[in-house]
């Protein structure tokens, strides 16, 4: 497990907009993520050495926020926003639609690993409630049969 | 009447997010008024203004500034708060996709006030999209020479800045000031006690000013059109437009520029379509989850900023309206928002950690039907306990939203509580049920 000659660049890019190298730890962390998938602990111990950090102070920050996944998640991860302006447009039965759909709850993956599933705080998109992500991408104003139509295509 | 004519933040101009369009609209050309004022004279521009923070608490943005250490013996840093994470609140992204030139050229001008040597934006990790949205309008104004080193040249003037996005990670918290600037730096993002202020003592222990995107966003259109000019605009002690972004029952949910002061019932009748099916209002929650809630039986009247909300018991916040129809069950709504703040709480301070866990808990028993009528006084006297009892702000938002709650519709959750309990005899099982333990239910 390493990162690319061009990553590591792209990693000293990173450390340059800050006076200390710690604050490269959450950018580095994106990175490993998009990279190894999830953050493991050995992901965790060989970010921690190439950012001279301990490995508990790594570990920590991982465990703070929400977004940096602790256990492999699937290919598309599914995020169901069922905060209170999409609970006011449906939100939980989509969500639970979803969950029965792939036969998963919160934080599980399918056993085929194509897909995860969480519900998630309020995602900035409350005009277009109710509201899924799937990876990196917003879909808004879902209906149960699109969210079929999404899904089935992602198959 | 709404008066929507007025556009500073997102005016009606196609591919304004592009650079080359933006310069052709007056882009940049705030930075050069602002130089050619001394640090002083732009700071009282801003001042005259009566720019407010768009970041909830409406902290006097020239005043925050004036905080800030002249000369230049440390480095001073500047941190765009683009967490946007307030659940109803969805207007800064806007921004960042159409209009991210006015936030870099705000930046600049902040940046120059102040002494900033560098600014970071954060900005929540959910946002990838705005994120590249946004890291191409810099990278473009770097090609430029508008930003970072070349800077000089191209303005011939002396000053100077970097700019750059720090992505978040998933964590309301972060949207705190002090908690942004512990995750910049990479570490659990706690909040800092106050004092010493971020001016004092900010990124890396240097001077730091925090402002919300939009603040930032709106300096460039008052320089534009003059400060005396832009106190005209809404309110005159709040004034200007603001991003509003509504959702919930409405027909037409999205995001409005309007000057301050609209009414609350125009924006969502005239600009938002009214209530699907013709519904009545139940409630609206005025500025994002945090603000207490109005009924809807009280929005006769309401003007949509600080000094007018204030009278009704409640704030602009980040200006998140969400409109509740006459079905929606208040009860529950109350309980996904106090199991946001319990879920969003940091952990540190006691009042807030565990008073959030008992406001979920009682919330849960309320909805569930195994609660009493003096449950819902409990609860409210949980509320009262956290309130300004905590390092930050968050305690204080999950009471005040809690509480709007329970107060703002007690005869809905008398609906579904039991008759109000009295003992006779000493009351253990009264007592006890004040511990955590025994106010759990399994759901
Ligand atoms: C729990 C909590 C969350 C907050 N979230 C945000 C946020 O997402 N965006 C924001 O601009 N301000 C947020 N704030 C307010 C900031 O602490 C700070 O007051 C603001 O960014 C200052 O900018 P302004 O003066 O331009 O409003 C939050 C405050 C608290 C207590
Ligand atoms: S009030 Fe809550 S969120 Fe804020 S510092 Fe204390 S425990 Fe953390
Ligand atoms: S409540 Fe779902 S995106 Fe804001």
């Amino acid at each position: 497990m390493e990162f690319s000659l061009e990553e590591l660049k792209n990693i000293d890019e990173i450390k340059s907009h800050y006076p200390e190298t710690k604050a490269a730890l959450m950018p580095v962390l994106w990175l490993a993520q998009k990279k190894f998938g999830w953050i493991s602990n050995e992901v965790i111990e060989y970010v921690a050495s190439l950012l001279n950090l301990s490995e508990s102070h790594v570990k920590g920050v991982v465990s703070f926020y929400t977004m940096y996944f602790k256990k492999p998640m699937g290919k598309y991860h599914i995020q169901v926003c069922t905060n209170v302006s999409c609970m006011l447009n449906e939100g939980e039965l989509i969500f639970e639609h979803i969950s029965e759909k792939l036969g998963i709850k919160d934080m599980e993956r399918s056993a085929d690993g194509k897909f995860s599933l969480e519900e998630v705080e309020c995602i900035g998109a409350c005009g277009g409630a109710p509201v899924i992500a799937i990876n990196e991408d917003y879909y808004e104003k879902v209906s149960i049969a699109q969210v079929d139509e999404i899904i089935d295509r992602l198959k | 009447m709404i008066d929507n004519s007025i556009k500073l933040i997102l005016p009606d101009i196609p591919n304004l997010s592009d650079l080359e369009v933006y310069r052709k609209n007056k882009g940049y050309e705030s930075y050069r008024k602002a130089i050619s004022m001394t640090q002083d004279e732009l700071i009282n521009e801003v001042k005259k203004s009566g720019l407010r923070g768009r970041g909830g608490a409406c902290f006097p943005t020239g005043l925050k500034w004036t905080f800030m250490p002249k000369g230049n013996e440390k480095p001073k840093y500047l941190a765009v708060n683009g967490d946007e994470s307030e659940p109803g609140s969805f207007k800064d992204r806007q921004i960042f996709e159409y209009n991210p030139h006015q936030l870099i050229e705000g930046i600049m001008i902040a940046g120059y006030a102040m002494g900033i040597k560098a600014a970071y934006i954060y900005i929540r990790g959910e946002y990838h999209k705005w994120i590249n949205l946004l890291q191409k309008a810099i990278d473009d104004a770097y090609s430029a020479g508008l930003i970072g080193p070349k800077m000089k040249e191209t303005f011939n003037h002396r000053y100077s800045i970097d700019i750059y996005i720090h992505k978040g990670a998933g964590a309301y918290i972060c949207g705190e000031e002090t908690s942004l600037m512990e995750s910049i730096e990479g570490n659990r993002a706690y909040p800092r006690f106050k004092p010493p202020f971020p001016a004092q003592n900010g990124l890396w222990g240097m001077p730091t000013t925090v402002n919300n995107a939009e603040t930032i966003a709106t300096v460039p259109a008052i320089l534009r059109i003059g400060a005396e000019e832009y106190a005209k605009i809404g309110e005159p002690k709040h004034p200007g437009t603001l991003l509003f972004g509504v959702s919930g029952h409405v027909n037409k949910p999205g995001v409005y520029e309007l000057p301050t002061g609209t009414l609350l019932k125009d924006i969502i009748y005239e600009l938002c379509g009214g209530v699907p099916n013709n519904k009545k209002i139940k409630g609206v929650i005025p500025g994002g989850s945090s603000m207490p809630v109005l009924r809807g039986d009280e929005l006769e009247g309401v003007k949509m900023d600080e000094e007018s909300l204030k009278q009704y018991g409640t704030h602009i916040g980040t200006a998140g309206i969400v409109v509740m129809d006459e079905d929606t069950d208040v009860v529950k709504v109350a309980l996904r928002i106090a199991h946001f703040y319990h879920h969003e709480s940091c952990g540190q301070c006691t009042p807030c950690r565990e008073g959030n866990g008992w406001m979920e808990n009682i919330l849960k028993r309320i909805k569930l039907g195994e609660a009493t009528s003096n449950d819902i006084d409990l609860l409210i006297s949980v509320a009262n306990n956290i309130e300004s009892r905590t390092v930050c702000a968050l305690g204080d938002a999950a009471a005040w939203a809690v509480r709007g709650f329970a107060t703002k519709f007690r005869e809905d959750f008398e609906k579904v509580v039991k008759p109000k309990r009295t003992f006779v005899s000493p009351n253990i099982a009264h007592s006890k049920r004040n511990s955590p333990e025994t106010l759990l239910v399994s759901a």
